[in-house]
């Protein structure tokens, strides 16, 4: 759905992106990950151009963006919806009137407009607050009102800019579920940004590792969870320092680990430390285990076996 | 001097000045509004940049500005001369208080205008609009309650401008001050007229704050 590749983007000698690749696939909510100056803001940003590449190729939905004049490019942005940091809504609008705004761009008339404003203000649970001014409205509604804004104009394609970044925990939740549900209801694609891992967590299906204007990591969640000293992982599921011999075992999928091993190998297995949780839908994590007896070596032959990664701690 | 006699001299020069600050006013917003847009629009990371479209704006409204207005009325006076037919009287004021205005009201609009968050032009821009679309629908709606408080501090400076009209033979309230209060001792006159100077101008200072604030929706 959206593809970018080889994009290059410099601020006089500050390189924001240095030769980025990135896939995103259809129907998917895709996240990447990375501190403040990562160049991450400059990629979402270039992908509807509102930056300009020096370098690299945009295409969205099929379309080459680069390759655009400004008018074909000002019609393929109305099928991009973008939600901010900030929400970047027009404070001397109404809810309704801030909906309404792309569909003022694209030339619906009003009735239409009016009609496709109620519902999606009935799809983000806002119906009751149409004639209210963002100013009277909370961190969590003004972000509602920037997703119902950002789809009005029905895209296939949603871009967020840390767009819970300004919001508390729970405001984030609840912002994250209903992009969820988007996605599910709607087939929306979505690619966001954020330097919050439980953003990744709690919504990606894929992600990408930013920093210093490259893509370290990319990939489906559970690929990047299975591969060795994935940074990913890591942040993902942090655990205490390793101790010599201790072995880190990361799973991205429903496993009845302990017990089998403590039944098939006769071996016992003691917690050193772990962390567990859904992501993407699957149970997933890493837990450090000290394993000993006999049947150690062919315990975890047994587990390597089953695609989960085992490193041995030094 | 009597109350009788003040009256019609009072308010007819009420009525000079209600002249010269209207049509002054109208048209500075007519020009300087559009200056202004292009002030704010020309700057780097604006809309439309162009510096060197900006450098000379800039320096035409800095010229503008640095002249002294009694200075101004008098330089304009061939071009008073072309615009009205006349270079005396209320109509022809209007010419010079319009120039000595607009850049004073442009750059107030430049600074309103550019008090709009740039993510919220960025994000009309990320929804597909043009500029035109932008600066009428995003930039000046947004800019509103400044634009209506730059446009009342603009007023403002027309009235105490008009004082000086009486040079080029304007007539109206700072006029009559001189030619009545100082020139013929009247004291009474003057203090009147004093009063009602204040008078109009906190009532055009209230008018332009309350507007402002019922546009603000922040």
């Amino acid at each position: 759905m959206i593809t970018v590749s080889g994009l290059r983007k410099a601020y006089g000698d500050v390189v924001a992106l240095d030769g980025v690749d990135l896939h995103v696939g259809k129907g998917e909510i895709f996240g990447v990950l990375g501190r403040s100056g990562a160049g991450k803001s400059t990629l979402l940003r270039c992908v509807n151009l509102l930056e300009r590449p020096d370098e690299g190729v945009v295409t969205v939905d099929g379309r080459e963006l680069t390759a655009l004049g400004p008018a074909d490019l000002r019609r393929a942005r109305r099928r991009i919806g973008m939600i901010h940091q900030h929400f970047a809504l027009l404070s001397s609008r109404t809810v309704a009137g801030n909906v309404a705004f792309p569909l003022e761009v694209m030339g619906v008339g009003r009735a239409a407009r009016a009609r496709r404003v109620a519902e999606m203000l009935d799809l983000v649970g806002l119906a009751d607050r149409a004639g209210a001014y963002p100013a009277q409205l909370s961190g969590g509604q003004k972000q509602r009102v920037g997703i119902a804004r950002a789809l009005a104009a029905e895209p296939s394609v949603l871009l967020s800019d840390e767009a819970t970044s300004a919001l508390d925990p729970a405001t984030t939740q609840s912002i994250l579920a209903l992009l969820r549900r988007l996605n599910r209801e709607l087939g929306l694609t979505i690619l966001l940004i954020t330097h919050e891992m439980d953003v990744i967590k709690a919504v990606c299906d894929s992600a990408a590792i930013m920093s210093a204007g490259r893509i370290t990591e990319a990939g489906p969640i559970p690929d990047l969870l299975a591969k060795p000293g994935s940074r990913l992982a890591a942040e993902l599921f942090p655990l205490p320092p390793a101790e010599p011999g201790t072995v880190t075992v990361t799973l991205a999928a429903d496993q009845t680990l302990l017990s089998r091993l403590a039944r098939a190998y006769d071996v016992e297995v003691a917690l050193a430390g772990g962390a567990v949780e859904p992501v993407a839908g699957v149970p997933a994590g890493r837990l450090r285990l000290r394993i000993t007896g006999a049947g150690t070596a062919a315990a975890l032959a047994d587990l390597r076996e089953r695609g989960l990664l085992v490193e041995e701690d030094a | 001097m009597t109350w009788s006699e003040m009256s019609p001299l009072l308010w007819e020069a009420t009525g000079q000045t209600a002249v010269m600050v209207g049509w002054s006013t109208l048209f500075t917003v007519l020009f300087g509004l559009p200056l202004g847009v292009c002030l704010a629009g020309t700057d780097r990371g604006g809309l439309f940049p162009a510096p060197a479209v900006r450098r000379v704006l800039g320096l035409i409204v800095n010229v503008g500005r640095s002249l002294p207005f009694i200075v101004l009325m008098i330089a304009v006076i061939p071009l008073t001369r072309v615009l009205t037919g006349t270079t005396i009287g209320t109509t022809a004021a209007v010419v010079p208080l319009t120039i000595g205005a607009v850049p004073f009201f442009a750059r107030l609009v430049e600074t309103a205008l550019r008090e709009v968050g740039r993510d919220v032009v960025q994000a009309a821009e990320a929804m597909g609009a043009g500029r035109v679309r932008i600066v009428t629908r995003v930039l000046l709606p947004e800019a509103l309650p400044g634009l209506v408080a730059g446009l009342t501090v603009t007023v403002v400076t027309l009235i105490s401008y008009s004082a000086m009209a009486g040079v080029i033979g304007g007539g109206g309230l700072g006029d009559l001050a001189v030619r009545y209060g100082y020139q013929r001792f009247e004291t009474t006159l003057m203090v009147v007229t004093v009063v009602v100077l204040v008078v109009v101008v906190q009532l055009a200072q209230t008018l332009g704050d309350a507007v402002a604030r019922r546009l603000s929706h922040r």
